[in-house]
């Protein structure tokens, strides 16, 4: 509750500050960068259990095509829909096309064999796991990002949108007691009564302010916090800048609606979007079909926020993940079953790019994890770990990953 | 089951039977009368607790748990405009998914020499055939609304809520969205106060099920593979490809035909239906079990869309479930034997045990209810109805410590608002869409997990606003096809004839619409407002409100 009561300060403070808005929110940047702005993280969750292994292809490895007769991607150069070449043996699905460009400026690394140490093949723990940032732990009560925002809180120069999640319900990884925020639309976002809109906006704030309900009393306080600063931009009248086309998909506007935030400048440190479709148990197709449509419009999303955020994304990191891989064998219906090791995707001005990390442990049978899944040689927390620790700055990560004996030696080392 | 498991159970059996033995006391409070209602029923209808109040708990609560000998007259004509909902799974796919078939192969005819016209099609705004499809989902969630707001079976619709959520299909699965309708109104409501057993047979056989969970077209990977029928690759209503099963009698060499094991089913029936996810299965039993179920089938639509054992899919050879051998050679008896196992497995009574508690009684179950609970499961043999009379009777379910100790779902904030304040509901559509808005799309949640069922999932900013704008709108009479008839008859606010005494009019409101509880804080907020929609949706929108 510590943090809740520190935050009804600032959340006063917002609420005096609006005729100062530029002057206010220039402090927020107490992990700025170069360029003076705040360090920014958008987490991407491709809930479903998305096949690593169509993402990022191992096309180097006879063995894939083996046991993928009917779904593998075929070796690039070799006709339509076939892999995209990265590094002679690894190769992106062929609708990762629009993040080509990122691997070649070297913004754009790979993180491959990366998991959880946990067996589990349920989606629903799994993701618990992914989020809570405790594998195995499911008492966890917060969410690892959510563990971040409190090691790094400052009333000082906290606001309404530090974190927000452009979903309807709160993810997991942010659920904890330092405030965040989620919203589907932020067009939508307010007390919306005509005239009385503020009339009733301030009872409505009232009742909530003297709630001796604490959970709702807190959220309340968020809400009316996050609407009154919401007022001091015009989020009706975005533009994308550079030329960004973003999909008209939900996840899409999601990630416009992040780009939208940050460049109104209200203090966004955390952004996270989820994008499902991924549990591809039934045909599942290779280069075309189901998994490849999907993937058309996680790529297109993505590289149109990259495009859109211009140079604000040296002071950005995108990170995808999800919650496990699938197996290695196709299963009887062209499809995949529940694996373990997963590809994740790390971009942004500051990453060392242009190169897929971690130890790749092959997929012949006696290399796999239970003889059917690609094998976890990468633990999830290092590769949050040094998200936080190097991009945003967190000098000690052991709060944030309870439990956890966390050692930059074994960070995958996709930061000077 | 071990033996010290075992041991245990029947220890708890004659502690329980023990306390049983003492008739429990009901209060006779409102306040009582009023949780009971917020719990068994989707909150107070107006006179509903002056009914209560004159039949006594006891009775209120006997007559819910019999939903079959309560007369329900109004509901067929509120239900009467929705004709999907009186159809059979085989009527809605001969007059709705037939000709959805029939248009997209028109279109993909018209579309040929487009290499990229699927691509296309996704750009262009929805045709009539594709609206009428969708509309199939629709009606079932404006049926769901209604019988949530109008049933004398309130908890008949709670249950149907909770057990359709435990078993919960998402409508966007490829065919589905032709085959909830029949699954809810056949497979899950006659079934929410029977034997577990039952309930998880029939869920095990629905058509819908073994499409969502993909068991339909699970088959010995060692078999013959004799080809079943033709499937095919079409494009989603919601965007994206899905899967479309047979169409037609088993055709030749389908290049989709089932030629192998699918654990989907298997792994979920055991996490998310029987024993939860710490029930002490592995993964070698996921696959056993799947191996069970193989042949576990779909008839082709056009022979009636029915459950169908397809023995030449089956793997016949012996299988070993949580240590149970299932012999050889037992066909489809196979899949009956596990469901056997699985719901008589203590790990089944004590998990469905601690999801009822949830529901009705806390989001931290008491684990000394969930005890008893579990132990009238077991006693007997998973019968639903005195499971739910064990909860419903417990000194924990009425204990002041459960009174609006849970938050409400979207679906249950939007009811009860609805309820409170004896809306006239002409048609449900719009608040099909409110319910999209306030994040929980009926019959369209994606993980086969369903919707959480603890506060921390649904309170948050967003839904918080979004919660208070219908408020706004519901009281102010903005939501379409919907009327708050009490309101402009109502006693509170001046421009309604109220007293125009702000105090007076807030008591008014808070009696009607939380029935007379409310805080200091909230009550003098809603005095300050100056109509009686202001009023109302002060009291709607208050935080008081969101509980139970």
């Amino acid at each position: 509750m510590q943090s809740r009561r520190v935050f009804l300060k600032s959340g006063a403070f917002a609420f005096v500050s609006l005729g100062f808005a530029p002057s206010f929110l220039a402090r927020t940047a107490f992990a700025a960068g170069k360029s003076g702005r705040p360090k920014q993280l958008i987490a991407i969750f491709q809930r479903g259990a998305v096949d690593g292994l169509s993402v990022i292809v191992p096309f180097g490895e006879g063995e894939y095509y083996k046991a993928r007769p009917s779904i593998a991607i075929p070796r690039p150069n070799s006709g339509d829909h076939a892999a995209i070449d990265l590094d002679g043996f690894f190769g992106f699905n062929p609708r990762l096309q629009p993040l080509k460009p990122l691997w070649d400026s070297r913004q754009l690394a790979i993180v491959h064999a990366c998991g959880s140490p946990d067996s589990t093949r349920s989606h629903f723990d799994a993701q618990d796991y992914m989020e809570s940032g405790t594998p195995g732990v499911k008492s966890t009560a917060d969410g690892w990002l959510n563990r971040y925002l409190q090691a790094r809180h400052d009333e000082q120069t906290a606001t309404p949108f530090r974190a927000v999640a452009l979903t309807s319900q709160l993810p997991r990884m942010l659920q904890g007691t330092a405030p965040a925020l989620a919203m589907n639309q932020i067009s939508q976002f307010g007390i919306r009564a005509g005239g009385s809109s503020d009339q009733l906006g301030a009872s409505f704030e009232a009742e909530y302010a003297a709630a001796a309900d604490q959970v709702l009393n807190g959220t309340g306080r968020e809400a009316f916090s996050a609407i009154k600063m919401l007022k001091t931009t015009d989020p009706s009248k975005y533009q994308p800048e550079n030329g960004a086309d973003y999909p008209k998909s939900a996840f899409g506007q999601a990630l416009k609606q992040v780009a939208q935030l940050t460049k109104a400048n209200v203090g966004l440190e955390v952004a996270f979007a989820d994008i499902g479709g991924w549990d591809t148990h039934v045909n599942q197709g290779a280069g075309q079909g189901q998994l490849a449509n999907r993937l058309d419009d996680f790529s297109r999303s993505i590289a149109a926020l990259v495009t859109d955020l211009g140079d604000r994304m040296e002071d950005t990191v995108v990170l995808t993940m999800s919650e496990f891989g699938r197996a290695v064998n196709e299963n009887g219906n062209r499809g995949t079953d529940h694996g373990h090791g997963n590809a994740m995707m790390v971009i942004g001005g500051g990453v060392r790019g242009g190169h897929v990390y971690g130890r790749w442990p092959g997929l012949a049978p006696d290399q796999r994890y239970d003889r059917r899944d690609l094998a976890v040689t990468t633990d999830f927390r290092d590769v949050f770990g040094e998200i936080v620790t190097r991009h945003l700055g967190v000098k000690d990560p052991r709060p944030i990953f309870p439990g956890y004996a966390s050692n930059p030696a074994k960070y995958p080392g996709m930061f000077a | 089951m071990s033996n010290l498991a075992m041991k245990r159970f029947l220890a708890i059996g004659i502690a329980v039977s023990a306390i049983s033995a003492q008739a429990i006391t009901f209060p006779k409070d409102d306040q009582a009368i009023v949780h009971v209602l917020n719990r068994v029923a989707f909150g107070p209808a107006p006179g509903d607790v002056e009914k209560v109040r004159a039949m006594g708990l006891q009775r209120y609560l006997d007559e819910q748990l019999r939903p079959e000998r309560i007369a329900d007259p109004a509901m067929a004509s509120r239900l009467g405009g929705l004709t999907t909902t009186r159809m059979s799974s085989h009527e809605i796919f001969q007059q709705y998914e037939v000709p959805q078939l029939q248009a997209r192969a028109a279109k993909k005819q018209n579309a040929k020499g487009n290499a990229d016209g699927q691509d296309q099609a996704s750009k262009m705004p929805p045709d009539p055939v594709q609206q009428r499809a969708n509309s199939v989902v629709a009606e079932l969630a404006e049926q769901k609304v209604l019988r949530a707001v109008y049933s004398e079976r309130q908890l008949q619709e709670v249950l149907t809520d909770f057990w359709f959520n435990h078993f919960n299909i998402d409508a966007r699965k490829g065919r589905d969205k032709f085959l909830l309708t029949e699954y809810e109104r056949d497979t899950i409501r006659p079934r929410v106060l029977g034997k577990f057993r039952d309930l998880l047979g029939a869920t095990a056989k629905s058509p819908a099920m073994l499409f969502y969970l993909d068991n339909w077209m699970s088959a010995d990977p060692n078999g013959p593979h004799p080809t079943l029928t033709q499937g095919r690759m079409v494009r989603g209503p919601f965007g994206g490809r899905t899967y479309l099963p047979p169409t037609a009698k088993p055709a030749a060499q389908g290049k989709n035909a089932p030629k192998g094991l699918n654990e989907n089913y298997g792994r979920e029936l055991m996490e998310l239906h029987t024993l939860g996810v710490d029930g002490g299965y592995t993964q070698k039993d996921v696959t056993e079990v799947a191996r069970a179920f193989t042949g576990w089938t779909i008839e082709p639509p056009r022979q009636g869309i029915g459950f169908k054992f397809e023995p030449r899919i089956h793997d016949n050879g012996q299988k070993v479930v949580l240590g149970h051998v299932i012999k050889a050679g037992g066909g489809e008896s196979d899949g009956e034997e596990v469901l056997d196992i699985l719901a008589r497995q203590p790990a089944t009574a004590h998990f469905i045990s601690t999801l009822l508690v949830r529901r009705f009684v806390s989001d931290t179950p008491p684990p000394a209810l969930v005890d008893r609970a579990a132990a009238r499961f077991h006693d007997t043999d998973g019968d639903l109805r005195e499971v739910m009379r064990t909860i419903l009777t417990s000194p924990e379910f009425l204990s002041p410590d459960a009174y609006r100790a849970k938050v409400k779902t979207p679906f249950e904030f939007v009811v009860s608002a609805l309820r409170a304040t004896g809306a006239d509901v002409a048609e449900a559509r719009v608040l099909v869409r409110e319910l999209q808005q306030l994040g929980m799309p009926l019959y369209q949640c994606q993980p086969p997990t369903g919707y959480k069922d603890t506060g921390d999932a649904w309170v948050n900013t967003g839904a918080l606003v979004s919660r208070m704008n219908f408020a706004l709108r519901l009281s102010n009479n903005q939501v379409p096809r919907v009327t708050v008839v009490s309101l402009q008859s109502s006693v509170f606010g001046p421009a309604a004839g109220g007293s125009g005494q702000g105090e007076v009019d807030a008591d008014a409101a808070i009696a009607q619409l939380l029935s007379g509880n409310a805080s200091d804080s909230t009550r003098a907020t809603i005095a300050k407002a100056t109509t009686a929609p202001q009023m109302a949706a002060l009291t709607l929108g208050s935080p008081e409100f969101q509980r139970r």
